[in-house]
């Protein structure tokens, strides 16, 4: 199952027709320890690159864009209830932090596959 | 990268690098930002011992010219009389030994910097005061300095050929006594002392710092300021700390951070800090900015700085604006995540009428508002050492 990158950090991996997305563990590990994340609401519609969630380590706040355009269909419970842990712990597993439904699949498609964002990763 | 290259790099670069990699510009200088990670670091230090590389601050001696005659106590008050033209402090009145924070100011009454003046613990050193200012402004505060002295006393910078190491923390005293010298044991929080330690020279040392907790700010040469890190490196109580968990401690302690919470339209009143201005300094009003320091002394200020607890877990950062009743009261200076907390912490500046403890306001994060409630400063309680009065 191909999982796809964006340039701000955030990864979509489909399943079915649900996208799950979530931080790279690249974003994780700058972050450092998470302490606060604020998620969007089921329902919520959001264009790509709209801001869409946040989430701040000690050091700073960041914002988590929409990768690719879409409606949420459902958001992290463990993450909703402060079990934050898990993004630094399992970023690119059980770290998601919103399923959501695409509008528009050519989207994903041009989105980065993990050798292209491995090799953007070391280029920072 | 071109940005990376024009940044000043400690003299200690080397000794940081070969522990991290996470570097960052502060104050132009090119600075360690994390070792092993914020949270453990902050609380390393408050725990045990941290170890600061504040180099990028500026460190400064100004002295009488050598031909001026008179004892010890009248050449401090010689010095201190022409250093007290730019502060609020009662700078004659140190004793020996004594080390006071105050700040600079404009003709409004408004803080061009925060700093330390310090006067030598030995007679032999009357007519010199040991100044450390912030890195931000330190080419601005000598040239300050420089036309307050009016050729009458020497300016003499340090932060060329020395570094500036903070060790903070509860295992402070210990490590400095077993590192550096026994007699360390011996000097309260707040006093300054001169040291000659064979492995690494001449040292000038204070008990302070900028974190809440005991601890040792030293001035060392850079011919010895990579054994001297290194020795204190190697003591199982110490660990390197980085410039994140700096601002977190500091936070804590409710300390000001200059450009944040400090800058030339606040007043040391309106920051809270009306005890720096001591009796005879208040009495005499001859320090800049004066009328309107001493009319909000008396008076009360129009606004304040106050400690701010968020009611939820939302952290709230610089530039975040208060409310009360939909209207606007305020803003945040400095906020993040208090690691001895455990949640967000912030300081900010409220109408006057707005700053007693307890009260409930807004924060206006992201659009939505989220209640917060006014509390004491400081957010941890401050552990300094005394050691019964400067002598």
């Amino acid at each position: 199952m191909s999982t796809r990158y964006t340039k701000d950090h955030e990864w979509v991996r489909m399943e079915g027709d649900v996208a799950v997305v979530g931080i790279s563990k690249y974003a994780a590990d700058q972050l450092g320890d998470v302490v606060y994340a604020e998620l969007p609401e089921v329902g919520k519609s959001f264009a790509q690159g709209a801001d869409m969630a946040v989430v701040e380590s000690a050091k700073t706040a960041s914002d988590v864009y929409a990768p690719i355009s879409g409606e949420i269909v459902e958001t992290n419970a463990e993450i909703a209830s402060q079990n934050w842990e898990i993004i630094n712990n399992a970023p690119e597993a059980g770290g998601w932090f919103v399923k959501l439904k695409p509008s528009n699949k050519a989207e994903f498609d041009a989105l980065m596959d993990e050798a292209a964002y491995a090799d953007y990763v070391k280029g920072l | 990268m071109a940005e990376a290259a024009s940044l000043k790099k400690l003299p200690l670069d080397p000794l940081w690098r070969a522990r991290t990699s996470k570097f960052g510009d502060f104050a132009g200088y090119d600075m360690p930002l994390q070792f092993e990670g914020l949270i453990p670091e902050h609380m390393w230090t408050r725990q045990h011992a941290g170890l600061f590389d504040v180099s990028h601050m500026g460190p400064c001696f100004l002295s009488l010219p050598h031909g001026d005659h008179g004892d010890c106590e009248q050449r401090h008050r010689k010095i201190a009389a022409l250093i007290e033209r730019l502060v609020p402090g009662d700078i004659q009145g140190l004793k020996l030994g004594q080390v006071r924070y105050t700040t600079l100011l404009n003709e409004d009454g408004g803080v061009l910097d925060d700093l330390m003046i310090a006067r030598s613990l030995e007679p032999s050193f009357g007519g010199m005061l040991y100044i450390v200012v912030n890195a931000g402004c330190k080419h601005d505060d000598w040239a300050l300095m420089q036309s307050a002295l009016r050729g009458q006393a020497e300016l003499r910078v340090a932060d060329n050929d020395h570094s500036l190491l903070a060790l903070q923390g509860p295992s402070a005293e210990e490590v400095a006594v077993s590192v550096i010298d026994p007699s360390l044991a011996a000097l309260s929080f707040m006093q300054f002392k001169t040291l000659l330690v064979p492995a690494v020279g001449g040292l000038r040392i204070t008990r302070s710092g900028y974190t809440g907790e005991d601890g040792f700010e030293i001035l060392v040469h850079n011919d010895h300021a990579h054994a001297l890190a290194e020795a204190l490196l190697a003591h199982p109580e110490v660990k390197p700390i980085g410039l994140g968990a700096r601002d977190s401690l500091r936070l804590e302690a409710g300390l000001c951070l200059y450009g944040h919470d400090l800058d030339p339209t606040t007043s040391p009143i309106e920051a809270d800090l009306a005890w720096i201005i001591q009796k005879r300094r208040r009495e005499a009003g001859d320090f800049p900015g004066a009328k309107r320091i001493l009319r909000e002394y008396e008076l009360g200020p129009a606004r304040k700085r106050v400690g701010i607890r968020p009611n939820d877990r939302a952290p709230a950062r610089e530039g975040v604006e208060i409310f009360k009743d939909g209207k606007k009261i305020g803003v945040v200076t400095s906020g993040g995540f208090s690691p001895v907390l455990n949640g967000p912490i912030s300081m900010g500046y409220v109408e006057a009428a707005h700053a007693q403890p307890g009260h409930v306001v807004d924060l206006m994060i992201r659009g939505t508002p989220r209640s917060a409630t006014i509390v004491p400063l400081p957010f941890v309680p401050h552990r300094y050492v005394r050691k019964g009065k400067a002598q």
